[in-house]
């Protein structure tokens, strides 16, 4: 009997089921990426998807005229390269930022730290933001 | 621009928005879990900086 029980659990019956195929899930993913908040949109929940739409650009953008920095990938410094990590998390906004070669950072500025931090913490939310994108699309919320 | 509590207020509102518009789906939840949140932010913040005062850079 607790055998049975046991191979219940482990079993993919009970495991919670993807609402989409795989395919779905990876381009809701990419697209959440690309566009904050656009996982959301797709997977109908407007308010959320409207709030990151504006939310995370903009602190993305506050980030930019604070004079902050777009890190480098250079992986030889650990914290830069995961830095630039976070900094690419917010998608399209970090490649327009680069095509128009804003970022480049003033470290003499006042604001370069605190620049800094809202362009790696946008980044960072939009990855929560994606996460949960993918959680939504799988049923799990 | 540059006024450190203002970018550090700003700051403490778009990381608040976004957590509780993450964590709840009811409006009214959300906004009352963003202003604790923000309140927290604010507090803990102050707090540690009155605290940091006395220790010399």
């Amino acid at each position: 009997m607790i055998l049975g029980w046991m191979a219940s659990k482990s079993s993919t019956a009970e495991r919670p089921r993807a609402a989409a195929e795989p395919a779905v899930l990876a381009a809701i993913c990419a697209a959440a990426w690309l566009v904050p908040g656009a996982g959301h949109l797709w997977l109908g929940r407007r308010q959320k998807g409207i709030v990151f739409l504006i939310a995370l650009p903009v602190m993305f953008m506050i980030g930019l005229w604070l004079d902050g920095r777009i890190f480098p990938f250079d992986f030889s410094e650990p914290l830069v390269g995961l830095a630039a990590v976070a900094d690419l998390g917010i998608g399209l906004p970090w490649f327009l930022a680069r095509m128009t070669e804003s970022g480049a950072g003033v470290v003499t500025a006042a604001t370069y730290e605190y620049g800094n931090t809202f362009l790696i913490v946008s980044g960072l939310l939009n990855f929560l933001v994606i996460l949960d994108a993918f959680d939504i699309a799988m049923g799990r919320k | 621009m540059t006024d450190h509590f203002v970018l550090m207020a700003l700051f403490a509102f778009f990381v608040s928005l976004v957590f509780a518009v993450l964590m709840r789906d009811d409006v009214r939840a959300q906004v009352r879990l963003g202003a604790m949140m923000f309140g927290a932010f604010m507090v803990a913040a102050l707090a540690l900086g009155w605290f940091m005062l006395p220790f010399p850079l």
